[in-house]
């Protein structure tokens, strides 16, 4: 059976908004001839040639701050930060400018961009390639933020971020870039904002997004052996985030867990427990948990078992909301 | 007293061309009208160097692909530049290397365990910095730069004679952040090498498109910076050039930017296919001008390297590899997991506090399983 990976998926959304849309343009570092190094953009440069997707200096303040340039002037481009930490050199452009433009010019200049990130780590990589940093983006105001768990959604929320008048941060989670689908790509998939019902259950509401989607699914599994019947949420986006999804579904279980890979202290993880707090507060039967990375710079391979969220931690989070009371 | 035209000051910071160099890819000794070839022991020492270097990072080599190491950014081909960078400084001068500079930290006197221990992904530094005045090998490109000229500003501050060298790639001087080094620099006098190893890629990205200047060497003028150019596959060109910037340097003449032109023979790192962007033909032409056959056969030439010597350097390398390989094949003692909240902060908050007892709580239930 022909099965597609996360990385061609991403590489067929390119393809096809290369495609359709003249004003379409891909570039980064080593997105050209080598295809990028987790091979998103391979053979970009040969299908639509050198104009259309290219290496750049290696300078990533530069990549976004060209981008907006062009961005202003009638282009769409779609540029690559190699690395989650190597986005940071860009972060004055990303924040002062591309955040802002929308806002400072009274709506009159937009800028339709895309900044793609491999994201977060399990791929035993070393300092700096393993970061998680959608708190500093979906912290800033003006910026989308798309946070895609599935294939499926790779693709679609892709071409729905380059076809987007504003800013959009777009995080692909790295251990996730070789898992597959043996279906077909769908041409539409739910817009950008709406978070998907990945697993629907009475007890308990456990929310995440990106790279930790595959673990919620996972401890869902493995907690109907405890007798839990785990609702889990894929947010997809993060900015915009679907309040109205989540609190349906804690209204409904009364129970929620929060989890991400991210360091957890004033986290995206954070953001939602307290809207949960705020909109849910009478449903719930049990303070939210939270199940994030520890507070600590990402380890060394060695020890990133010890950082990353398991089963086992989302298992303790959810036997520790009150049960006794059910 | 003479005066200075722009024109000439500009001129005076301008590298010299073609890039200094002493022994060609032929072994042929040259001179040079400016700069003083090594002495004949500086160039055995080095020799000895470049046969350890070179078998150090074969090695490396061969324990990523036996699961030994996460990753390994080989130096073959540039082992004259780590090599003789390291050289020509005091054991006291700073370093600032990257993550390719393996076989400079380990001329440097750094145990090469420590040096690879990191790549092995036990710790982020694998030695201590200050006990060999080599600053952590640094990933995000060229931040490391300004560092170093820091380092060297403090050092000048308190009268010292330090200098400090920052090591660099060419895709690196594209970043900002080596424009801002150099240019604080120029500005505070630092006595601060910057050493480009210019090798041709950035990963798959070639040097043309990287730059538009002459060389990289002239990215110094315009910071008022001396600019230098080196063959970097020539060892005693490169101990020279860099001697000569860090007497300078002591001396209150300020920084230098050296360019060094050489050749990453290998892919990236082990996890790279360099066949997707560059021809073999090219490789091979580099495999001419390789740095240690190079020295070899200018020793060898010369009289000043018998069979007896060289069996003792090989030795000498063979010794070293063993001892890595069998103290990585016996397993590095583990860093406890409790020490992923130690040096967070000097004193680690209430919720640093808590998440380490959670990590001990779960271990400890582990341990009962
Ligand atoms: C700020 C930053 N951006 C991107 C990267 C990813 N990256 C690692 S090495 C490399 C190429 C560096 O090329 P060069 O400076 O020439 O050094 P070389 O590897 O050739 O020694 C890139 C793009 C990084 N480490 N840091
Ligand atoms: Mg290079």
């Amino acid at each position: 059976m022909a099965t597609t990976t996360m990385s061609e998926a991403l590489n067929q959304a390119l393809q096809d908004c290369l495609a359709e849309d003249d004003r379409v343009v891909v570039f980064g570092e080593d997105v050209g001839p080598l295809g990028g190094v987790f091979r998103v953009t391979d053979g970009l440069t040969a299908k639509f040639g050198e104009e259309r997707c290219f290496d750049t200096p290696l300078a990533e303040s530069g990549i976004v701050g060209m981008a907006i340039g062009m961005a202003m002037n009638g282009f769409r481009p779609v540029v690559e930060m190699q690395f989650d930490a190597f986005g940071l050199p860009a972060f004055d452009q990303v924040v002062s400018h591309a955040a802002k433009y929308r806002n400072r010019t009274r709506g009159t200049i937009s800028l339709p961009l895309v900044i793609r990130v491999p994201t977060n780590g399990g791929i035993g990589g070393l300092e700096h390639h393993c970061d998680s940093s959608e708190a500093y983006y979906a912290h800033t105001p003006g910026l989308i933020v798309v946070a895609p768990s599935t294939v499926e959604d790779a693709y679609t929320l892709l071409r729905d971020s380059v076809a987007l008048d504003d800013p959009v941060i777009f995080l692909e989670p790295k251990h996730l870039y070789w898992s597959k689908t043996d279906q077909e790509l769908p041409r539409q998939g739910d817009p950008i904002g709406q978070a998907a019902v990945r697993r629907s259950g009475r007890d308990v509401s456990l929310i995440t997004y990106g790279s930790s989607v595959p673990l919620a699914l996972e401890a869902a599994d493995a907690a109907v052996e405890e007798g839990w019947d785990v609702e889990v949420i894929d947010l997809r986006s993060l900015v915009p985030l679907d309040e109205a999804t989540v609190t349906a579904s804690v209204r409904k279980t009364g129970r929620a867990v929060v989890l991400a890979e991210a360091p957890g202290f004033a986290s995206v993880a954070s953001e939602i427990a307290a809207r949960i707090g705020e909109e849910c507060f009478h449903s719930l039967l049990a303070p939210v948990r939270r199940v994030t990375g520890f507070n600590i710079p990402y380890p060394p391979p060695k020890l990133e078992n010890n950082y990353l969220p398991s089963v086992d931690r989302v298992l303790d989070a959810v036997a520790d909301l009150q049960w006794e009371d059910s | 007293m003479s005066v200075t035209t722009i024109a000439e000051m500009a001129s005076s910071l301008l590298p010299s061309d073609p890039p200094v160099q002493f022994i060609d890819e032929h072994g042929d000794q040259h001179a040079h009208e400016r700069y003083e070839m090594p002495s004949p022991q500086t160039l055995l020492d080095a020799y000895a160097a470049l046969v350890v270097g070179r078998r150090v990072d074969q090695q490396a080599t061969t324990l990523v692909r036996q699961g030994q190491l996460a990753v390994y950014p080989s130096s073959q081909g540039q082992e004259a530049c780590q090599i003789g960078s390291v050289l020509a400084l005091r054991p006291t001068d700073w370093l600032f290397p990257t993550y390719r500079e393996s076989v400079a930290l380990i001329t440097r006197g750094v145990d090469p365990v420590e040096v690879l221990s990191m790549l092995r992904g036990e710790w982020h530094c694998g030695y201590e910095p200050r006990r060999h005045f080599a600053a952590p090998q640094t990933t995000p490109l060229a931040t490391q730069t300004i560092h170093a000229v820091g380092v060297a500003y403090a050092a000048q501050l308190r009268d010292e004679d330090t200098v400090a060298l920052a090591y660099l790639g060419d895709g690196a001087t594209s970043e900002g952040d080596f424009h801002e080094a150099i240019n604080f620099a120029g500005v505070f006098k630092a006595p601060v090498i910057f050493f480009v190893q210019n090798n041709h890629y950035a990963i798959s990205v070639p040097l043309a498109k990287q730059t538009a200047a002459p060389s990289l060497a002239h990215k110094g003028i315009g910071y008022g910076v001396r600019g230098e150019r080196v063959d970097g596959n020539d060892v005693a060109a490169v101990i020279s050039v860099i001697s000569d910037a860090a007497d300078r340097a002591r001396a209150g003449g300020g920084p230098t930017l050296i360019e060094a032109h050489t050749y990453r023979m290998a892919a990236h790192t082990n996890a790279d296919d360099a066949t997707r962007y560059r021809i073999q033909e090219e490789v091979q032409t580099w495999q001419d001008k390789d740095p240690v056959d190079r020295l070899r056969t200018y020793l060898r030439t010369s009289g000043q390297l018998n069979e007896e010597k060289e069996a003792e350097f090989a030795d000498r390398a063979d010794a070293v590899t063993a001892d890595v390989r069998t103290r990585f094949l016996a397993g590095l003692p583990p860093i406890p997991p409790s020490e992923l909240f130690a040096h967070v902060l000097a004193a680690p908050t209430p919720q640093l506090r808590s998440q380490a007892d959670q990590l001990r709580a779960e271990l400890a239930a582990e341990g009962e399983e």
